[in-house]
C-alpha cells in the first residue's frame, strides 16, 4: 500500500512537471488555434450560476473557433468524466461544497486545477429581514443565545432549529454550535432544492428559519435577509483551540469566503492550449454574475439572452482572456 | 437456544402456531435485551467487529475498471467499444428526432428533425390503426400537451433514449429468460442476480457506470436497462413455462429443429404473458428519466430538475405530466399492438406505413421553407406554470397551519418512538428473531439464509442506519396499506371506482417523485415526515392495484355459493372474499415495501438520515465501495421481506387449497 502511495505520489510529480513543461511549449506554440476541431466538452450542472458561467466561456471558445459541446452533468458525478476526458471541463467548483472531490481528483493526475474564476462564494448562516423583529439583537450571533424558542420546532424543543447544507457539504455547523454553546440543532436538507423549498415556504408565510445560504444565488436576491455575524473567520480558527473566544475548542467563527475554481482533463491541455489558457483566464467578479442571475431568475428572462447581452456589452473583457495569436 | 425453546414447546397447527412463532420472536428480543445488560456486544454490534468489506469492494472495482484485461485486451476497452455501438441508434435517435444534423460535406448544410407536425399526426394516424379511436384520442392529446405546452423538444431527447433502452432492456431480459427456461442452473444463479439489479439503488452503481461507459446519454442508457429489465427476464420465464406441453409436443412431431420451435413456436404461444413484460420495461425506463438525466440525459428529467432547483414548481409539473403523458401513451400503444381483437379506424391497410412516411416527411422538407413547421413557434405555447406557483403560495400560507398541526402529533407520538424503540433493539435479538420466523415460515434453507443476510448489514456496520431505514419504510408500507388496501375493496366493488383508482395510480407512479417531494418539503419541511409523505405516495400503486386484481379473481361460483348459503354482503367480503384474496393482497404489500425501498435514494435528497443517505453520500464522495456496501444492505433488506412474505403465503395459498 504504501509503495503504491509513493508510486503514485511519483506519478503526481511527473505530471506536474510534464503539465509545466507542455505549459511552456503551449506558450509558445499557441501561435495557432483552434489546433482541432475537436469538440470541447462543457458540462452544465443544474443552477443557473454555473449555466451562466458555461454559456460565457462556451462563447469565448465558439469565437476563437473550437467546436463546443454541452454536456449536462451532475455536480457531483461529472469528475468521473472528468476523470476519463468524457467530459473537457467544469466551471464552478465551489471551495464548500466540492473541495474533497476536487483535490481528489487533481492529485490523481487526472484532472487539472484550473484556477479561481474570481467569484468569492459566501456562505453562511442566514435568516429573512422581518426575524430582526423577533430576535432583536440580530444580526449579532450572540442573539442567537436568547432567541432559541423563536427557532424551535416540535422535535428539536427546546432547542432552535437550524437549516443546515447536506451532509456532504461541510459547514461544520455541529462544531460551531458547540464551540460558540449556542442552544441549535442542526438539521441537514439533503439537496439545495430542499433547502430552497423550506427556506421560500416559511418566507411566505413569515415564519421563523435560520438555514444554511449562500451567494452568488437568486435566494438572497429574491428574498430580503442577512447573515448572521459570527465572530470573523481568521487563520488558525479551525485547527488551533486557543484561537478566538472559545479556548478550548476550534470552529469558534464564522465561515471562510470560499474560492470557486474551473477544473479540466488533464489530457485536453496537449489537445487544445490555447482553448486552456484562456478558460485558466476566465475571470468574472461576484456583482456582475448576481445581476445576472437575477435577471435570468427573478425577472425572468431567457440564460442565452442574458449571456449575449453581457457578451456584447463586455467583449473587451473576454478578448483579453485569449491569448494573442 | 431461543429457537429450541420455541420448538419444544410448539405444539398443533393453526393459530395455536402463529401464537408460538409470535412468543419465540419476542422471547428472542427480550432475551437479547436482558443480555446486553451485561455484555455490550449483545446489544450494539461492536466497531471493532466491523469487516473493511467496502475497502475490499472498492479494491476490486479499481482492479476492475482501471487494471482488468482478458487476452490483452482491457476489461474497459471491450466495454467502451459497447459504449460506442449503443451510441450509434443513440445520437441518431436524437439528431432525427430532436436536433437535425450538419451533413459532412461543409457549407452549413443541414438535415433537418423530424418537423413536429409531421410527427404528431403520423402517431395520431398510427394510434388509430392499432388502436381504434380511444387509442387516437389519447395519442392526439399527449403529442398536443408536448407541442402546446413547450415540451417538444425535450421529449423527443428523452423519447430517442427510451428508444434505445427499452428494446435492448427487451432483447437482453428475452434471451436471459430464455436461458433460464432452459438451463434450470442457469435460472438459480439468475435469480438473485435479478433481486439485486431490482433493488440495489442505482446511485450504488452510478459511479461503475460512468467510468466504464463514460459519461453521456449511453451510461443513462445503460443505468436505465439494469433498472428496467429485470421483469422482462422474470416475466419471460413464467410466461415460456405456461406455454401447455402439448404445442410444444405437436411442434416436435411435426419436425422442428430447435430454432424453429424457440422462435417460431415458443416464443409466439407465450406473446401475451410476455406484453407484461414489454409494458414493465416501458414504465420502469421511464420512471428513470430524473436520474438518467442526471449523467447527460438531457430531455424531460432535466428540465423537472432544473425547474424544481429554481423552485419554479409549475415548470416541473408540466415537464413531469409530460413524462407521465409519454409512459401511459407508449403503455396503451403496446397493450393496443398486441390485442388483436379491438376496433380499428377504417384507414387503407396497404402501403399504411407508406402512407406514415409520406405524413413525417411533407412536413418536414416544407419546413426548410417554412419555419413554424420545423419548430413549434413559441406564439403557440402556453403554460399553465405560474397557476401552480400561486396554488402551492396559498395552500401554504393558508393550510400550513392544521397541516402543521397533524405532522407535530403523528411526529411526537407515533414516528418518533417508533424509531428510538427500533433503534435501541439488540442487533442480536432482532436477527435471532427473524432466524425464529423464518424458520417457522419456510424451514432451514430459509433460515439460513436470511441470518446471513441481516449478518451482513451488521457486520458492515450499517446495523443502525439499516434500522432507520426500516422505521422509515416500514411506517411508510404501514400508512400505505392503511390507505391502500381499503381503496382496493373499494375499487373492486365498483367499476366506475376502479377506473378513477386506475388512472390516479398509473399516474402517481409515472410522475417523478421529485415534482411532488418539492411542495411536500414546502408544506412539512426537511425531514422524516417529508420522507414518508413522499414514500407513501409512491408506494401506494401496488396496494391498491393487488387488492382489487386479488378480489376481482375470487372465482365467481365461490361467491355464487356464498350467497346461497345465505351470507349476507358484509359477511361475503369479510369472510370470503377477502380470506380468499389475502394471498394477492399480500404479493401486493410485497410490492409496495420493494417500492418504499426504492424511493429511499429519492428521498436521501430531503435530508433523510438512513441507507439511501448512505448510498448518496457515497456518490458524492465517489467512493464506490461504500457506496456499493450500502446499496446492497438496502437489497437485503428488500430480500428478507420478500423472502417471508414469500414464505408466508406460499403456506397460506397451499391452506387455502389455492396452490
Amino acid at each position: 500500500m504504501q509503495l503504491r502511495n509513493w508510486i503514485r505520489n511519483c506519478g503526481f510529480l511527473w505530471a506536474v512537471g510534464a503539465t509545466v513543461a507542455l505549459g511552456a511549449a503551449g506558450a509558445a506554440s499557441a501561435a495557432d488555434f483552434p489546433e482541432t476541431d475537436k469538440p470541447i466538452r462543457l458540462t452544465l450542472n443544474d443552477w443557473t450560476g454555473q449555466n451562466v458561467s458555461t454559456r460565457i466561456m462556451g462563447g469565448v471558445l465558439e469565437e476563437m473557433g473550437y467546436e463546443v459541446d454541452y454536456v449536462q452533468a451532475d455536480y457531483m458525478a461529472q469528475f468521473t468524466g472528468l476523470k476519463s476526458g468524457d467530459l473537457t471541463v467544469a466551471m464552478e467548483i465551489w471551495e464548500t461544497t466540492a473541495k474533497d472531490l476536487m483535490e481528489e481528483a487533481v492529485a490523481g493526475g487526472k484532472v487539472l486545477d484550473m484556477g479561481e474564476t474570481g467569484m468569492r462564494a459566501v456562505e453562511d448562516w442566514w435568516y429573512p429581514k422581518y426575524m430582526e423583529e423577533r430576535c432583536p439583537g440580530l444580526p449579532d450571533w450572540e442573539a442567537l443565545k436568547d432567541c432559541a424558542d423563536v427557532f424551535a420546532t416540535p422535535t428539536t424543543q427546546p432547542k432552535g432549529r437550524y437549516l443546515g447544507g447536506a451532509v456532504t457539504w461541510d459547514g461544520h455547523a455541529e462544531e460551531r454550535i458547540e464551540a460558540l454553546d449556542l442552544p441549535f440543532e442542526v438539521v441537514h436538507s439533503g439537496t439545495e432544492a430542499a433547502l430552497m423549498a423550506e427556506i421560500q415556504s416559511a418566507y411566505q408565510r413569515k415564519a421563523p428559519i435560520l438555514a444554511w445560504l449562500w451567494t452568488p444565488h437568486w435566494a438572497p436576491q429574491q428574498f430580503e435577509g442577512e447573515w448572521v455575524r459570527f465572530p470573523k473567520y481568521g487563520d488558525g480558527c479551525y485547527d488551533d483551540p486557543s484561537w478566538g473566544i472559545n479556548p478550548d475548542a476550534t470552529y469558534d467563527c464564522g465561515n471562510p469566503r470560499g474560492w470557486i475554481k474551473k477544473v479540466a482533463w488533464a489530457g485536453g491541455e496537449d489537445v487544445w492550449p490555447a482553448a486552456y489558457t484562456a478558460i485558466r483566464n476566465f475571470h468574472i467578479e461576484n456583482d456582475e454574475m448576481g445581476r445576472m442571475i437575477g435577471a435570468i431568475d427573478v425577472d425572468g428572462r431567457p440564460l442565452q439572452t442574458v449571456v449575449d447581452k453581457w457578451m456584447a456589452e463586455n467583449e473587451d473583457t473576454w478578448r483579453s482572456w485569449i491569448p494573442a495569436k | 437456544m431461543n429457537e429450541a425453546v420455541a420448538e419444544r414447546t410448539g405444539a398443533g397447527g393453526g393459530l395455536s402456531r402463529t401464537a408460538v412463532t409470535v412468543a419465540a420472536v419476542v422471547l428472542a428480543l427480550f432475551v437479547a435485551d436482558r443480555l446486553a445488560g451485561w455484555l455490550p456486544w449483545v446489544g450494539v454490534y461492536p466497531g471493532s467487529w466491523e469487516l473493511p468489506v467496502s475497502d475490499w469492494v472498492s479494491g476490486v472495482m479499481e482492479w476492475l475498471l482501471q487494471d482488468a484485461a482478458i487476452g490483452g485486451i482491457g476489461f474497459r476497452s471491450v466495454v467502451r467499444s459497447l459504449a460506442t455501438l449503443l451510441s450509434v441508434p443513440l445520437e441518431a435517435g436524437t439528431l432525427v428526432l430532436a436536433k437535425g444534423f450538419e451533413l459532412p460535406f461543409g457549407g452549413g448544410m443541414t438535415l433537418p428533425a423530424l418537423s413536429w407536425l409531421g410527427v404528431a399526426a403520423a402517431l395520431v394516424l398510427f394510434g388509430a390503426r392499432v388502436g381504434g379511436r380511444r387509442l387516437a384520442t389519447l395519442l392526439f392529446f399527449t403529442v398536443a400537451y408536448l407541442a402546446f405546452f413547450g415540451q417538444w423538444q425535450s421529449a423527443m431527447t428523452t423519447i430517442a433514449s427510451i428508444l434505445v433502452a427499452v428494446p435492448v432492456g427487451l432483447v437482453l431480459g428475452l434471451l436471459l429468460g430464455l436461458a433460464a427456461y432452459r438451463h434450470p442452473a442457469f435460472e438459480r444463479v439468475l435469480r438473485p442476480v435479478l433481486d439485486l439489479m431490482q433493488t440495489v439503488p442505482i446511485f450504488a452503481y452510478l459511479v461503475p457506470v460512468l467510468v466504464l461507459f463514460g459519461f453521456g446519454p449511453v451510461a443513462a442508457v445503460v443505468a436505465t436497462v439494469i433498472y428496467a429489465m429485470p421483469p422482462m427476464a422474470r416475466v419471460t420465464i413464467v410466461a415460456l413455462r405456461g406455454v401447455s406441453e402439448e404445442i410444444l409436443e405437436f411442434a416436435r412431431m411435426s419436425g422442428c429443429t430447435r430454432r424453429q420451435l424457440t422462435w417460431r413456436v415458443l416464443v409466439p404461444a407465450a406473446r401475451q404473458g410476455l406484453m407484461v413484460g414489454v409494458n414493465q420495461v416501458i414504465m420502469l425506463s421511464l420512471n428513470m428519466v430524473i436520474i438518467a438525466s442526471m449523467i447527460g440525459a438531457g430531455g424531460l428529467g432535466y428540465d423537472v430538475l432544473r425547474a424544481l432547483r429554481r423552485l419554479q414548481i409549475g415548470d416541473g409539473l408540466e415537464a413531469g405530466v409530460a413524462i407521465t403523458l409519454i409512459a401511459i401513451a407508449t403503455e396503451r400503444l403496446g397493450r393496443a399492438l398486441t390485442d388483436g381483437t379491438r376496433s380499428r379506424a377504417r384507414l387503407p391497410r396497404r402501403h399504411f406505413g407508406l402512407l406514415l412516411a409520406a405524413v413525417v416527411a411533407l412536413p418536414t422538407i416544407a419546413g426548410v421553407f417554412w419555419s413554424p413547421l420545423a419548430g413549434v413557434p413559441d406564439a403557440l405555447t402556453v403554460s399553465t406554470a405560474e397557476y401552480w406557483g400561486r396554488l402551492v403560495a396559498w395552500v401554504n400560507t393558508e393550510l400550513y397551519g392544521p397541516l402543521n398541526g397533524a405532522k407535530s402529533v403523528l411526529l411526537v407520538y407515533v414516528l418518533i418512538p417508533f424509531k428510538r424503540a427500533l433503534v435501541a433493539l439488540p442487533w442480536t435479538g432482532v436477527v435471532a428473531a427473524l432466524a425464529v420466523l423464518s424458520h417457522r415460515l419456510g424451514g432451514w434453507r430459509l433460515a439460513a439464509g436470511v441470518t446471513a443476510l441481516a449478518l451482513f448489514i451488521a457486520v458492515t456496520g450499517n446495523w443502525e442506519k439499516a434500522m432507520i431505514t426500516v422505521y422509515l419504510c416500514g411506517i411508510s408500507v404501514a400508512i400505505a396499506a392503511l390507505i391502500g388496501i381499503p381503496l382496493g375493496i373499494w375499487s373492486a366493488a365498483s367499476d366506475r371506482v376502479h377506473r378513477v383508482t386506475t388512472t390516479v395510480v398509473d399516474t402517481l407512479q409515472t410522475l417523478p417523485s421529485f415534482v411532488y417531494l418539492i411542495p411536500v418539503v414546502m408544506l412539512f419541511q426537511v425531514g422524516d415526515f417529508s420522507a414518508m409523505v413522499a414514500i407513501v405516495l409512491y408506494a401506494l400503486a401496488p396496494a391498491v392495484r393487488y387488492t382489487d386484481h386479488g378480489i376481482r379473481g375470487v372465482p365467481a361460483e365461490t361467491i355464487e355459493a356464498a350467497r346461497m348459503c345465505g351470507c349476507t354482503r358484509g359477511q361475503i367480503r369479510w369472510r370470503v372474499q377477502l380470506p380468499l384474496a389475502l394471498p394477492e393482497i399480500m404479493l401486493g404489500l410485497n410490492q409496495t415495501i420493494m417500492m418504499a425501498l426504492s424511493m429511499l435514494v429519492i428521498t436521501a435528497l430531503v435530508g433523510t438520515r438512513d441507507l439511501g443517505q448512505e448510498v448518496y453520500i457515497a456518490l458524492t464522495r465517489a467512493d464506490i465501495g461504500a457506496g456499493l456496501v450500502a446499496g446492497l444492505c438496502v437489497a437485503f433488506i428488500a430480500m428478507i421481506a420478500d423472502r417471508l412474505i414469500g414464505a408466508w403465503v406460499a403456506r397460506r395459498r397451499a391452506a387455502l387449497g389455492l396452490a
